[in-house]
């Protein structure tokens, strides 16, 4: 019996739960013996002259070095279209900014040594906002002329809206979140005899940060191998090689020690990218039946200090129009910089922004024109039969059942009863107000990324190793991968290792992210153990004076199709005998658009402004589920995380662009008694595009989940005037909400 | 300073600096490293250990104030490999962990809240759970693992 699409407990945790992982700061391997530790100077404001004088701080006890940007010699690298210096050179642009990097030979030397950096901050003028970097008082990059560095301005035409019966238009604040994963930044790395750096680093994949750190140091990528060790939480922001990285790479050369880092977690707050950050204005148009007819979506990313990542604003174009058939639609995205710590991915990386755009936009039009918000979607949902899809903005969306998953998550949910039930209470003037919130989203995966590697080696045993260039960090893709490979060779999963992260092992791959680790690395993988099986089938036929077509593989036997006396071939056997191998790029990078269907209950105290979630009922469609564990986990995740979202989570800066949230203390994490119990709804649409028919899910229930508390929140208090406030929605904002609606009224 | 403290049974002795945390002592001197740190500011609870059998964020008690206790970490809690406490067994069975990162800290916590109240509610657990964060699996099956091993239905 096949165990794909059974449960099956995780290979990945038994050294977990026992001894714990081994992350960057658990390595005790032999070439880090005697490491020197690293800490960085970071900058206290947002934007200033710097003057830096090290020279108490190399007089500290233990100091071994203490670099700034006057000790580098490597070639600046380009953020977009402006220069990001390794350590500030002469300005700083964001609070958490390196400025220079002490080492130490013991690690409780650092802070005392670090302290001793003379650095003096001469201020400049801050743009610490969206507005403020739209009114262009203050330029950073005065040779661009603007703080707009990138515009990709669509062609809009109120003619789009004539016609329309109902025009609403509203500007949605995407809040800026800390991805946060729990494991920190972190890298330890030395110099070889051989003259190459080994560099062992919490990422996402490692081929793309060796060719970024060998850039960086000017070296060729054969000269680096970087090493991924267990990681703690990636998100996203751990997809990017960051400066710190080659600024170690180059400081153990320099000093000619093996170094240790690992940042502290308000460092990690405030000098980590951070993820969304978008004001979007939705303008929505269309009859009072519920057809939507014209939909203009404006983008603005605050893309922090230095554009690193300018993908994420083009991105929520391309997925604008979320579910629905849109007759007009307009879009235009711009990003600015602001004096605030560069924006990059978070979990979701420009789909959630679309998607809580759209969905909140949705909800707007519904209570302006009277009616159900599940009614208004249905009305304007893609139907099965307009498969595939070309969507206005240029997606082509591979397969899809989004009414049938909203009406299974509206049937799970008893959603008439909840309506009842909020009608009686609405009637009873009880002040606990009970709000019920809809999103249906489709998201985009493994899009535009290339293609991933897999490789496949029988061992003379008949054990199997595998290679995937993905690069789980959490996700328990050894686990799935090894259920798919043991489904299709007939091997039992304790006889299969799956390695990844380290370049040496694999050269080429692309990493995870964008939920692309399943559906390219498994394509990859299953493309590979195809391959095996023709080579062993071969050899077999031999061995069993039989035609290669009449051969079957059944556990792990090759033997002759109804003819089970005839004797069987094992893996062992052939593999004892000749080298099987198959080394793939499985090159298919077409996109899947993985959907569903979320419904939040929340309660609301009109008095205090408090909102519980009560329930989260959740329909995520990514096609067949090779093990329901990881699947469900992957969705209760971002179940959690999108609602931190919508309730609790923002990374807030005063107007002088100081972080106020830089600490856990300050930054809401959500906690176990803040969620409820989820309600998970099953639903399974393969796709087309790869050999598996399998989409991503690792991100699919963030983008549903935030959208669909945060319009639970606003239906909650629709009976009382207020028709949107922006996420978070804190019990300060509910209250003050509230209290405008009161007075408007 | 000299620091000897018993952790999982063993005595570690070792010269530190006055203001060494105890979470750095059972990392670096007893070289015990599934026990993580994940802020600094007594906020996460990964880097929760008991001391004398009571759950304790190590990253805000001093070796020193250690000195001459007992410490239990997560590589404590088992005895050899086959014979795994309930909740490392439950974690695993529930999927209570993805990155793992959160996981030490989060099975010492429950241990502690195990003991208090053998029987919790779903909603005791969470509670109870509050000072532990995970990034990773929105709790559920945080939630899940703690019933397993306590004896109760879980839902799944
Ligand atoms: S590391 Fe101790 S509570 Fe976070
Ligand atoms: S499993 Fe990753 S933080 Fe909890």
């Amino acid at each position: 019996m096949s165990i794909v699409g059974t449960r099956v407990v995780r290979i990945e945790d038994h050294q977990l739960i026992t001894r714990g992982g081994t992350y960057v700061e658990d390595l005790r391997v032999e070439a880090l013996t005697g490491a020197v530790h690293a800490m960085f100077v970071r900058s206290p404001v947002a934007h200033a002259r710097v003057t830096v004088d090290a020279s108490a701080a190399l007089d500290a006890p233990g100091v071994v070095a203490v670099y700034t940007a006057a000790d580098l010699d490597l070639a600046p690298h380009k953020a977009g279209p402006v220069v990001e210096p390794w350590l500030a050179d002469g300005v700083v642009r964001y609070v958490g900014e390196p400025v220079a990097l002490v080492l130490t030979e013991e690690r409780y030397q650092l802070a005392d040594a670090a302290e001793l950096v003379d650095v003096d901050y001469d201020p400049l003028d801050v743009v610490a906002s969206i507005d403020a970097a739209l009114t262009g008082e203050t330029v950073l990059f005065p040779d661009q002329g603007t703080n707009v560095l990138q515009a990709g301005d669509g062609e809009f035409d109120d003619a789009a809206f004539a016609g329309c019966e109902v025009v609403l238009s509203h500007t949605i604040l995407n809040q800026r979140v800390a991805p946060a994963p729990l494991e920190v930044r972190g890298a330890a790395c030395a110099w070889g005899e051989d003259g190459r750096l080994t560099l062992w680093l919490s990422t996402q994949n490692a081929q793309i940060s060796r060719a970024t750190v060998a850039k960086g140091l000017g070296v060729e990528a054969a000269d680096v191998r970087v090493v991924t060790p267990d990681v703690g939480g990636g998100f996203g922001a751990k997809i990017g090689t960051d400066p710190e990285s080659v600024v170690l790479g180059w400081a153990s050369k320099r000093s000619g020690r093996a170094i240790r880092w690992v940042e502290t977690r308000s460092e990690n707050l405030v000098s980590m990218t951070h993820g969304r950050a978008q004001q979007n204005t939705v303008t929505i148009g269309g009859r009072r039946d519920g057809t939507v007819l014209a939909f203009r979506l404006e983008v603005v990313q605050d893309a922090g200090a230095y554009p690193r990542t300018m993908f994420l604003p083009t991105l929520t174009e391309l997925m604008a129009t979320g579910v629905y058939h849109f007759p007009k639609v307009e879009t235009s995205n711009r990003a600015v910089v602001t004096n605030t710590t560069p924006i990059a991915a978070y979990r979701g990386a420009g789909r959630p922004e679309a998607t809580a755009a759209i969905e909140r936009a949705m909800d707007l039009f519904a209570a302006e024109i009277g009616m159900d918000p599940a009614e208004v979607r249905r009305v304007n949902f893609i139907r099965p039969d307009e498969f595939p899809y070309s969507s206005p903005t240029g997606a082509t969306y591979d397969t899809g059942e989004y009414a049938k998953a909203l009406d299974q998550v509206l049937e799970a949910a008893g959603y008439a009863d909840l309506r009842a039930e909020q009608a009686r209470r609405r009637e009873a003037g009880d002040p606990v107000a009970l709000g019920l919130g809809l999103a249906t989203y489709v998201e985009i995966t493994g899009g535009d990324s290339g293609g991933e590697s897999g490789k496949i080696t029988v061992n003379p045993d008949g054990s199997v190793t595998a290679w995937t260039g993905s690069s789980p960090h959490g996700q328990g893709l050894d686990s799935t991968l090894a259920m798919l490979l043991s489904d299709q060779l007939g091997v039992p999963m304790d006889r299969i290792t799956i390695r990844h992260g380290d370049t040496d092992e694999v050269p080429r791959a692309i990493g995870t992210f964008g939920s692309r680790s399943l559906q390219l690395g498994g394509s990859a993988l299953r493309q590979a153990a195809d391959q095996v099986i023709e080579q062993a089938r071969a050899l077999a036929a031999d061995r069993l004076e039989a035609s290669p077509d009449d051969l079957e593989l059944s556990e792990g036997v090759f033997g002759v199709r109804g003819a089970p006396a005839s004797g069987g071939v094992t893996w062992a056997q052939i593999a004892e005998q000749t080298d099987l191998t198959a080394d793939v790029w499985f090159g298919d990078g077409s996109p899947t658009f993985p959907f569903g269907a979320h419904l939040a209950v929340v309660e609301v105290d009109t008095l205090t402004g408090k909102v519980v979630l009560k329930r989260i009922i959740a329909c995520d469609d990514a096609g067949p589920v090779v093990n329901p564990l990881a699947f469900q986990g992957q969705r209760h995740g971002g179940l959690g995380q999108g609602a931190a979202q919508a309730l609790l989570e923002v990374m807030n800066y005063d107007a002088d662009g100081n972080p106020t949230t830089a600490t856990l203390a300050d930054y809401s994490f959500i906690s176990a008694p803040e969620l409820p119990d989820f309600e998970l709804v099953d639903s399974e649409t393969p796709t087309t595009r790869n050999l598996l028919g399998v989409k991503g899910i690792g991100e699919a229930a963030t983008i549903g989940s935030t959208p669909a508390v945060h319009n639970a929140v606003v239906d909650a208090l629709s009976h009382l005037g207020v028709r949107h406030l922006d996420m978070p929605t804190t019990p300060l904002r509910v209250w003050q909400a509230l209290t405008e609606a009161r007075k408007a009224n | 300073m000299k620091v000897s403290i018993e952790i999982n049974g063993t005595t570690v002795s070792e010269e530190v600096e006055d203001r060494t945390l105890l979470v750095h002592f059972v990392r670096e001197q007893a070289g015990l490293t599934a026990t993580n740190i994940g802020c600094d500011t007594t906020s996460c609870g990964a880097c929760t250990v008991l001391l004398d059998g009571e759950s304790v964020k190590s990253c805000t008690v001093l070796a020193a104030q250690a000195d001459g206790h007992a410490v239990t970490t997560l590589e404590g809690l088992h005895g050899d490999e086959g014979d795994l406490h309930p909740l490392q067994r439950a974690f695993r069975e529930e999927h209570g962990l993805q990155c793992g990162f959160c996981t030490p800290g989060m099975i010492m916590a429950s241990v502690s809240l195990l003991e208090g109240n053998p029987k919790p509610t779903r909603q005791e657990v969470r509670d109870g759970l509050e000072g532990n964060l995970c990034r990773c699996t929105g709790y559920h099956n945080i939630v899940n693992a703690v019933m397993n091993a306590s004896g109760q239905e879980v839902q799944r």
